[in-house]
């Protein structure tokens, strides 16, 4: 049992995990579960955004389906209407989001709590009216058909899906390492302050705004590369792309998986995607189980899949410690829950 | 000068609805301090609730409206005990997310059992009344009256029985109200109730002159938002006051500026007022 989940804890682990992803496409049955699988690991990349504000930085942002929406649209708008290649503007949606989330992120994060999960709320809202509405820029409600694919430049052809699935994973990937890294830096710190304490954060010396501001951008630049991607991949968008549905979704992927932890996104979203897979006529109706699941998993298991293996076993090692040697008790609890921390 | 007082008409009637919507709202955040998102979606369940009692089961509107009210006033009591009791010491984030959870529940289950398409609710009063130049609905003066009695009947609930201070005295200081022995799960059902029908009685109102579908409670909750922002959280005439500035603003604007864009108003001017002044317009120092 232990050494089962010292193994999950365990680097080896991502090991496993990494050989698993990269030998999917040989052992998966059909194109169809590659396909359903690449679009799991872009919705993947947005839960990520969403964890660094929300599950490091504590802000709950309700605009985040938006961003992804926007990250798509910017893609497709330079590609369709005024005939870019898709890189150039896949970097344009990365730096369009990065701006327009600095600017809401600078009025939006003057707000404490509810009213910035308001505010932010009626930010995505606003966002889905102006891309149903303006249609001189973004087509209205019709939506816009087809959108440049990455280009292989003549090596690679990624409107197939094999080559696509492997794309998508490389990004994924980068965003995780990514996130790994400023999740251990003093910036990862720093939120996780901020997200305990807002004036015990400012006590210490932190500038907030200039902390939650990065945190924001962040994020919004994640679910942006990640609407680039899926515009990529779908080649077609519409405004229903910035439903405020699809904000629920990532918020349930990312409480399924763990808040806050490094793998909870991932878990969480492929959890889900093979699960709603599994019964697909049930699709359409899938919040009747999400609905009632998220308020069960909110109010029973709050830290989510991977959240609370971690507390199980930081609080087996804690306790199993002091019972082989019963002399360095402190000392020892102390060094294994900091091992079970650092492992997360 | 007619146009100007036809849309002034039209804005005291979406104000009125508003108002009553954001009061649901403001009365629950002041107690529980929670911005319940599910809000919406009672709204929806009653004009739904309605609908059926009024076309399925062909009775009077008035017993449509009542019935819808006590159903959704008794859901929105089981919200509270099932979810946000459990949670009352949860961090914030946490009962936002479960709103969102009873939210989406909500409207997959009525969208499983009705559909999403329109549908659209007959109304026993379509005569129109008509003084001067100015054209009056008789529904949309039905919806004007109905709020602002409801709203007056509220008023006097809080202020001059018992039951209703107990709420008004937990709104302003919780401990305050257990020290004086007020039973706080008690006044939280009632709250909820109220919402609950209030919510409701509202959607009955303006179903006859809009339309029932599963995504209705969406613009009219983020409105509600706006507007107990505006008005300040957990202040009662701060939700009148602000449905009814929504309400013309919304009206007017839509008629002189554009209708295509009416509904970005709300939003445009939330986002211009907590961009000057961050505690929203109407708050007395603390948030």
């Amino acid at each position: 049992m232990d050494r089962i989940a010292n193994f999950f804890a365990s680097p080896a682990m991502k090991v496993v995990l990494l050989a698993f992803a990269l030998i999917f496409p040989l052992i998966a049955g059909s194109e169809y579960q590659i396909y359903v699988m690449a679009l799991a690991f872009i919705w993947a990349i947005a839960v990520y955004g969403l964890n660094i504000i929300t599950g490091f930085c504590g802000q709950l942002n309700l605009a985040h389906g938006g961003f992804f929406a926007i990250g798509a649209y910017v893609v497709a708008i330079l590609t369709v209407d005024h005939g870019w290649a898709f890189w150039p503007a896949f970097v344009a949606s990365g730096v369009f989001s990065a701006v327009f989330g600095f600017l809401v992120g600078i009025v939006s994060l003057r707000l404490k709590e509810h009213y910035f999960a308001i505010f932010t709320l009626c930010v995505g809202f606003i966002i889905y009216l102006l891309l149903d509405k303006w249609e001189a820029l973004t087509h209205g409600s019709l939506g816009i058909i087809n959108i440049a694919p990455p280009e292989g430049f003549g090596l690679i052809d990624f409107t197939r899906t094999i080559p696509f699935y492997y794309l998508v994973l490389f990004f994924l990937v980068l965003a995780i390492v990514l996130v790994s890294r400023i999740s251990s830096s003093l910036v990862g710190r720093t939120f996780l302050a901020i997200r305990i304490s807002d004036d015990l954060a400012q006590s210490l010396g932190i500038n907030l705004m200039r902390n939650k501001v990065l945190a924001f951008v962040l994020s919004t630049v994640y679910a942006g590369l990640a609407g680039g991607l899926y515009a990529g991949v779908v080649r077609f968008i519409g405004p229903a792309e910035a439903e405020v549905v699809h904000t629920f979704d990532i918020i349930t992927y990312l409480l399924v998986g763990g808040i806050g932890t490094l793998m909870g996104p991932l878990v969480g979203t492929m959890a889900i995607t093979w699960l709603t897979q599994a019964v697909q006529s049930f699709e359409e109706y899938r919040m009747i189980v999400f609905g009632p699941m998220l308020v069960l998993l909110v109010i029973f298991m709050p830290k989510g899949v991977v959240g609370t293996f971690l507390t199980w076993r930081g609080r087996r090692l804690a306790s199993k410690a002091p019972a082989k040697e019963g002399q360095t008790r402190v000392g020892d609890s102390a060094t294994s829950s900091k091992e079970a921390s650092d492992n997360a | 000068m007619d146009a100007f007082l036809q849309q002034a008409l039209n804005g005291l009637t979406l104000g009125s609805i508003y108002g009553l919507v954001a009061l649901g709202l403001t009365l629950v955040y002041g107690i529980l301090h929670v911005p319940n998102f599910a809000h919406g979606a009672l709204y929806m369940v009653g004009a739904y609730i309605s609908y059926y009692i009024m076309v399925d089961l062909g009775l009077n509107y008035w017993i449509a409206m009542l019935g819808a009210g006590l159903f959704v006033a008794v859901l929105s009591v089981l919200c509270e005990r099932l979810v946000f009791h459990p949670l009352r010491h949860a961090p914030p984030i946490h009962d936002k997310i479960a709103a969102i959870g009873i939210l989406l529940f909500l409207e997959a289950v009525v969208q499983m059992h009705w559909g999403s398409d329109f549908r659209r609710m007959p109304t026993p009063y379509t005569g129109i009344l008509e003084f001067g130049g100015l054209v009056l609905p008789a529904q949309r003066l039905l919806i004007i009256v109905g709020a602002f009695s409801i709203m007056g009947a509220l008023h006097l609930y809080l202020k001059k029985t018992m039951t209703g201070s107990t709420i008004i005295a937990m709104a302003q200081n919780r401990e305050g109200a257990f020290l004086v022995g007020i039973d706080a799960n008690r006044v939280a059902m009632m709250t909820f109730a109220i919402a609950g029908f209030l919510a409701a009685v509202g959607a009955s109102l303006f179903a006859p002159i809009n339309l029932v579908y599963p995504a209705m409670g969406h613009l009219v909750i983020m409105k509600a938002f706006v507007i107990i922002i505006l008005g300040g959280m957990g202040s009662i005439p701060g939700a009148i006051v602000g449905g009814l500035i929504i309400g013309f603003a919304e009206a007017l604007g839509g008629y002189y500026v554009s209708s295509t864009y009416k509904d970005l108003i709300a939003f445009v001017l939330l986002v211009v007022i907590l961009s000057i002044k961050p505690t929203g317009l109407f708050t007395k120092g603390v948030r």
